[in-house]
């Protein structure tokens, strides 16, 4: 059985959703065009797996092993309809710019993954904790994908956050240079792929880095 | 263990990459004295600073890749995709434009799929397509031929446009879209290409000033092909695609779709033909298999021209055929000597 804070390591980093699994890409690439666009599909990603986690863990002992994929897409599908209504309930602007990709969180493969590769075969607790760290894992990368796009592609950060904080929120938005033509690419489709690509690059570098220190090298024989 | 096998005089071959990258350049001069000589040394501007930001960042990156520098500066390869990347620009382009753009070019089109003979795609027109799909106000914003506007700006101009620090608006008046750029408008507005092409902007034949050009870039390709640089499947096919889908149309109804004659000299289809799909890395490899290569790359140029959202299609369509290649010279390999 995983500890802890085996659970909370695989969930940010070793095995994290976007960086390492390559899973939910569609809405991945599809919404981060800001870093407030990122974080409201993290978010409501994040709380999707959490509850669906922990209910597939709840009902892990009465589900017969033939149903049990349409048993989890229904719990998810139900989840997500919450999930749904709340945001048009709450914030409601945000929810239109996210659009279909909310209700698509459905088919997210990182939480029907996530429902069959660890919370069908785990407790509750545990289960939870998995949701919570995968599910923060891919917000992170969300909300940093989703701020090197709009840093390269509009030259702000957090613009239109008063969608998702309120009108208090305007003032986070942060123009970092007034004059900055645009780079439309890292809006438009490719940028989702370079940026991810980046991002997956700069783990993968951090991942190898200690493995290139040297070895402290064996003294020279005598007479060497 | 050794097997040196020394026999006849054996003659080295002259034809090394660095060589066959001279006679590229040698080939592009006339055409592109030509451009300076309607639109002024704006062009001229263009290039040296690609050429330098490319040397730069080949520079860079071959470091970073723990790869010889010297060897692969001086063999010539990034100084001519900066030539051809700065050619597809507008005449005037700020500084910035050209740095990205060959930045991409180099960094994203060539070293990152492994360098020199690794690159599906076109360096050149990758960085080119960037830019144009990024910053479609600076990349066009064409400026008239001196011809028409009766000056054009002088060196100094130039530079001081393309560092920022002249005032772009005060040019305003000598830009201009390009004579396919109209057409593409004028059609789009229901009038007749025979009125349209009353516009100062056309020459004898297609645009003034660009049909000379496009000579020019025909006399470099005729060098080409005479010195063996090039072989001649591909610019062929490719002219041949383009006249024959311009003229079945024209045939059709000559006020809605332009002459053979106009399609040719207009734009980019020559330098197109002859320097940008012939790049021996990312294009067809087997005779046949070029010959689909060219009268690929040469349809979908009209059918851009034609019905596309831009108003040329070089760029696109040489990018589509590249992807295209491996299939193509998979289906086109000879027939081995002796193989049923």
């Amino acid at each position: 059985m995983s500890s802890n804070s085996e659970i909370t390591r695989n969930g940010l980093w070793s095995n994290n959703v976007a960086l390492v699994q390559l899973l939910g890409l569609c809405p991945l690439l599809a919404v981060t065009s800001t870093v407030v666009n990122g974080i409201g599909l993290g978010i409501a990603t994040l709380i999707t797996l959490v509850l669906s986690n922990t209910i597939v863990s709840l009902i892990r002992g009465f589900v017969r092993k033939e149903v049990r994929l349409p048993v989890f897409v229904l719990i998810i599908a139900s989840v997500v309809t919450i999930i749904e209504l709340a945001m048009k309930a709450l914030f409601y602007d945000l929810y239109l710019v996210l659009g279909i990709f909310i209700p698509l969180i459905v088919t997210n493969c990182a939480i029907i993954g996530r429902a069959e590769g660890f919370a069908s075969r785990n407790p509750v607790g545990p289960s939870a904790l998995d949701g919570l760290m995968m599910g923060t894992g891919f917000l992170v990368v969300l909300a940093l994908l989703g701020g090197l796009r709009e840093i390269i592609g509009f030259g702000t950060l957090f613009a239109n956050a008063e969608l998702m904080f309120g009108d208090g929120a305007q003032s986070l938005t942060v123009v970092l240079n007034q004059d900055y033509p645009g780079f439309l690419l890292a809006v438009l489709p490719p940028g989702a792929f370079f940026g991810l690509a980046i991002l997956i690059v700069a783990k993968n570098w951090l991942d190898l880095r200690p493995a290139e220190k040297p070895e402290p090298a064996p003294p020279l024989p005598e007479g060497a | 263990m050794s097997s040196v096998i020394v026999s006849s005089p054996y003659v080295a071959p002259g034809n090394t990459l660095k060589r066959l990258m001279i006679q590229v350049i040698i080939a592009l001069v006339p055409g592109t004295l030509a451009y300076a000589w309607f639109f002024g040394p704006g062009v001229i501007v263009n290039i040296v600073l690609a050429i330098m930001f490319a040397l730069t960042f080949e520079a860079g990156i071959l470091k970073l890749r723990g790869k010889p520098v010297m060897p692969h500066l001086t063999d010539f390869s990034a100084v001519v995709a900066a030539w051809l990347f700065a050619l597809c620009l507008p005449m005037h382009a700020p500084w910035w434009l050209v740095l990205t753009g060959i930045g991409f070019a180099m960094v994203a089109g060539k070293h990152l799929y492994g360098g020199l003979g690794f690159n599906p795609f076109n360096p050149a027109m990758v960085g080119y397509v960037v830019l144009l799909v990024s910053f479609p106000l600076e990349m066009t914003t064409w400026y008239l031929p001196g011809s028409v506007s009766g000056e054009t700006l002088s060196l100094a101009e130039s530079l001081a446009y393309s560092f920022g620090s002249a005032d772009i608006g005060q040019w305003d008046a000598l830009s201009s879209a390009t004579p396919l750029d109209h057409v593409k408008t004028g059609v789009g507005q229901d009038i007749p290409i025979s009125e349209i092409s009353q516009s100062p902007l056309f020459g004898d034949y297609a645009g003034e000033g660009w049909e000379w050009i496009a000579f020019w870039w025909f006399v470099g390709g005729v060098y080409m092909l005479a010195t063996k640089t090039i072989r001649w499947h591909i610019p062929a096919s490719l002219l041949v695609a383009v006249m024959t889908l311009s003229l079945i149309f024209y045939l059709v109804d000559p006020e809605v779709y332009a002459s053979p004659l106009f399609h040719l000299l207009s734009g980019a289809a020559v330098i197109g033909a002859f320097f940008i799909a012939t790049d021996p890395v990312s294009a067809a490899t087997t005779d046949l298999g070029r010959i689909y290569y060219g009268l690929m790359i040469g349809s979908l140029i009209y059918v851009i021209r034609t019905w596309g959202g831009y108003p040329d299609g070089i760029a696109f369509a040489v990018l589509l055929a590249n992807m295209c290649v491996p299939l193509i010279d998979y289906y086109t390999q000879p027939r081995v000597y002796g193989e049923e």
